[in-house]
């Protein structure tokens, strides 16, 4: 589904990537691990189209196209989604409003009609009601004043209304607590089917417990260093990232 | 001969027709005769520095249109916020519509200046009422020589005109430049409410220059809600004067939504004469290429515990320019005077350009008075995250400036006109989201 073959890119001059190699297939979780200032969220940006990052290098194959070229927007119509570190505030749109402008814009770009009223209504609320998402909710504006465990609850409804074929989820667990985090690894397991993918960065082992990773990563420098199972997520939570740093210089 | 010299020879004539033991022709004189001495506002004044009157001062304007002319109500239907089952006053080329408007008598009246400065009937309000608020000042002095037509609303004590009335202004081209000078008087006597909804409309591209004045006395207890749309083509420009007195506990409130026009110049006073009052003035301007929206505020507050809220919003693109000027002054009688100004801008181009500046002068040592003003771009990271939920840059872009633009309008009373707004921004911005926000 997903292949990213030797990708460099930098931001205002600085090099991040250093011909990062990774693949993900349908029906797989990956977790992508390192410590502050590898790259991880970097990797979640290009990959979804930010375009203060430049790409130096390489290539990003998604579906059997590169997309390198494509605009954000693009890259989302065909089934990239980012869930975000740092969701955006957007004061005077409002959480409903906002979802569906999204999925109208999407089927749009599909050459589909947008979606009756009805129905679009019907799976707001089902989505809703399956992360304990309170209705007056969607009617705030979106993220504006929302605690740190609601604009990722926010992240994770957008995804659930969307459908993405490849869920990039970018530190979905720092800010919430453990209630929270269930609710919200809930939700993605719930989402899991054997067509899509999820690739989860984080920092912590924590979140992994929840939504058990098939390949697990360690991004150190700009390049992925070592791959392995999720046993690998339960060692570098007790031994750190320096072990590997300095297996990797030998 | 320019438009100075034109205008002056005009009112001789104008003044001929006039019946000369009228209450108001001495106003008339004095007030040709102030506009004489001081002429068209220019750079050189302070409260002008970003506003220049040169570009459309060269025109050769009639003064009075030759003839007056018919429109076919489906021609301008889309200008009228309701068809049916509200007052309309309709002006074509400034003289009065009485096929396109529908006024009343019965609780209230809502009729024509022309008939409330000719008539005995109303001539105790007009007394009492007419030019008592606006200061001088060359281009009020200008409008009150030649006024003659306009709408006329006075609304008793305790009634409450339910449906908003509509004052609409069209030009139809039939001249090639025409200057109009709308005077319109809006009595809300003691607890009485009533909602107003003003346009200028050109109907073509010969240039229109309008110099409107509009005075609103709001008894204690009344409730105004003024609704401006300022919509026009961009071969039309206005200065708006529109000046509002206050009784106690009374709440006025002026909406003005400029989207069109070549330079637009509100100059939009508050007069505070009670204790427990409150004054909104709020406004979206959304403009682009080269055209020009000046606000210029005044909120006077005289007496205590009053409020005001200034909120004014704009997006300026290409080469567009924008000023806001928030005045505010507080006696020192004025004591838990509440004043707030906000003046947010987003600039869109290089080549847009925005002067903002909040005067506060205040006297009074125990109020509550904040001002803050912004100029900034469409967030890019607001960007990327709309697109990254697959909506295209254009749509995000629109959907940022509504956004933006979307407090002023929560405070929209009219539904329809909400509705209204809402279009016109869309269509300004060029993306229809397919809902209200």
């Amino acid at each position: 589904m997903l292949k990213i073959n030797n990708l460099h890119a930098e931001v205002e001059g600085n090099k991040i990537l250093n011909g990062l190699n990774l693949e993900i297939k349908p029906g797989e979780v990956h977790a992508i691990m390192g410590p502050n200032g590898s790259g991880k969220s970097t990797l979640a940006s290009v990959v979804a189209g930010n375009e203060e990052y430049e790409v130096t290098e390489g290539e990003i194959i998604f579906d059997k196209s590169n997309i390198l070229e494509l605009s954000a927007d693009e890259r989302a119509q065909r089934g990239i989604f980012l869930s975000f570190q740092y969701p955006v505030e957007i004061p005077g749109v409002t959480v409903t409003n906002f979802i569906r402008t999204a999925i109208n814009q999407i089927r749009k770009a599909k050459g589909l009609k947008d979606m009756p009223a009805n129905e679009m209504l019907k799976k707001i609320r089902e989505k809703a009601a399956m992360l304990s998402m309170d209705r007056k909710f969607l009617s705030r504006s979106l993220n504006e004043g929302f605690s740190g465990g609601e604009k990722k609850r926010n992240e994770i409804f957008q995804m659930a209304m969307l459908e993405p074929k490849l869920a990039i989820l970018d530190e979905t667990d720092s800010g919430l607590d453990i209630d929270a985090l269930r609710i919200v690894a809930d939700g993605v397991n719930k989402l899991r089917t054997k067509d899509n993918a999820t690739l989860v960065i984080t920092h912590y082992q924590r979140l992994l417990d929840y939504i058990v990773p098939d390949v697990v990563h360690v991004l150190v420098d700009g390049r992925i260093i070592k791959t392995g199972d999720k046993e690998l997520a339960k060692e570098l939570e007790v031994k750190g990232y320096d072990w590997l740093r300095e297996e990797a210089v030998v | 001969m320019d438009l100075k010299e034109k205008l002056l020879s005009s009112y001789l004539a104008f003044e001929e027709t006039l019946d000369l033991d009228n209450d108001i022709h001495d106003i008339r004189n004095n007030a040709i005769k102030y506009f004489e001495d001081t002429g068209f506002p220019n750079k050189k004044l302070e409260a002008w520095k970003y506003t220049s009157l040169n570009s459309i001062l060269k025109e050769d304007y009639s003064i009075f249109p030759k003839q007056s002319s018919a429109i076919d109500y489906k021609e301008v239907k889309q200008y009228f916020v309701y068809d049916i089952d509200s007052y309309q006053i309709v002006f074509i080329d400034g003289i009065y519509s009485s096929h396109l408007s529908k006024t009343t008598h019965d609780k209230f009246d809502a009729c024509l200046m022309s008939s409330a400065l000719n008539s005995s009937k109303y001539n105790k309000v007009i007394q009492k009422y007419f030019n008592k608020i606006a200061p001088k000042d060359s281009l009020t002095a200008l409008n009150t020589a030649f006024s003659k037509e306009g709408a006329y609303i006075y609304i008793p004590k305790n009634v409450v005109a339910e449906k908003p009335i509509q004052i609409l202004n069209f030009s139809t081209g039939n001249e090639h430049a025409l200057m109009l000078q709308p005077r319109n008087l809006i009595v809300v006597e003691d607890g009485a409410q009533v909602q107003i909804i003003e346009r200028h409309q050109s109907l073509t591209d010969n240039a229109v220059f309008t110099n409107s004045v509009t005075e609103i006395y709001a008894g204690k207890n009344a409730q105004a809600d003024y609704y401006k749309i300022q919509s026009d083509k961009i071969s039309s420009s206005l200065i708006d004067n529109t000046f509002i007195s206050q009784e106690r506990d009374s709440e006025v409130s002026v909406h003005t939504f400029s989207f069109g026009g070549k330079i637009t110049r509100n100059n939009l006073n508050f007069y505070q004469n009670g204790s427990g009052i409150n004054s909104i003035l709020k406004g979206v301007t959304i403009i682009e290429g080269k055209q020009h929206v000046d606000h210029n505020t005044l909120v006077h507050h005289r007496q205590p515990h009053c409020e005001s809220h200034q909120d004014y919003k704009g997006i300026f693109a290409d080469k567009a320019t924008g000023v806001f000027n928030g005045k505010v002054f507080v006696d020192k009688i004025a004591q838990k005077t509440d004043a707030y100004q906000s003046n947010n801008n987003i600039v869109i181009d290089d080549g847009a350009t925005i002067n903002t500046k909040p005067q506060l002068e205040i006297f009074a040592d125990d109020v509550k008075c904040s001002h803050g003003c912004t100029i900034g771009q469409l967030d890019e990271e607001a960007l990327f995250y709309m697109q990254s939920r697959g909506i295209p840059k254009k749509e995000a872009r629109a959907l940022l400036m509504y956004a933006f633009a979307n407090n002023v309008l929560t405070s929209v009373k009219i539904p329809e006109l909400k509705t209204r707004i809402t279009n016109e921004i869309a269509d300004k911005i060029g993306v229809q989201l397919g809902f209200d926000l």
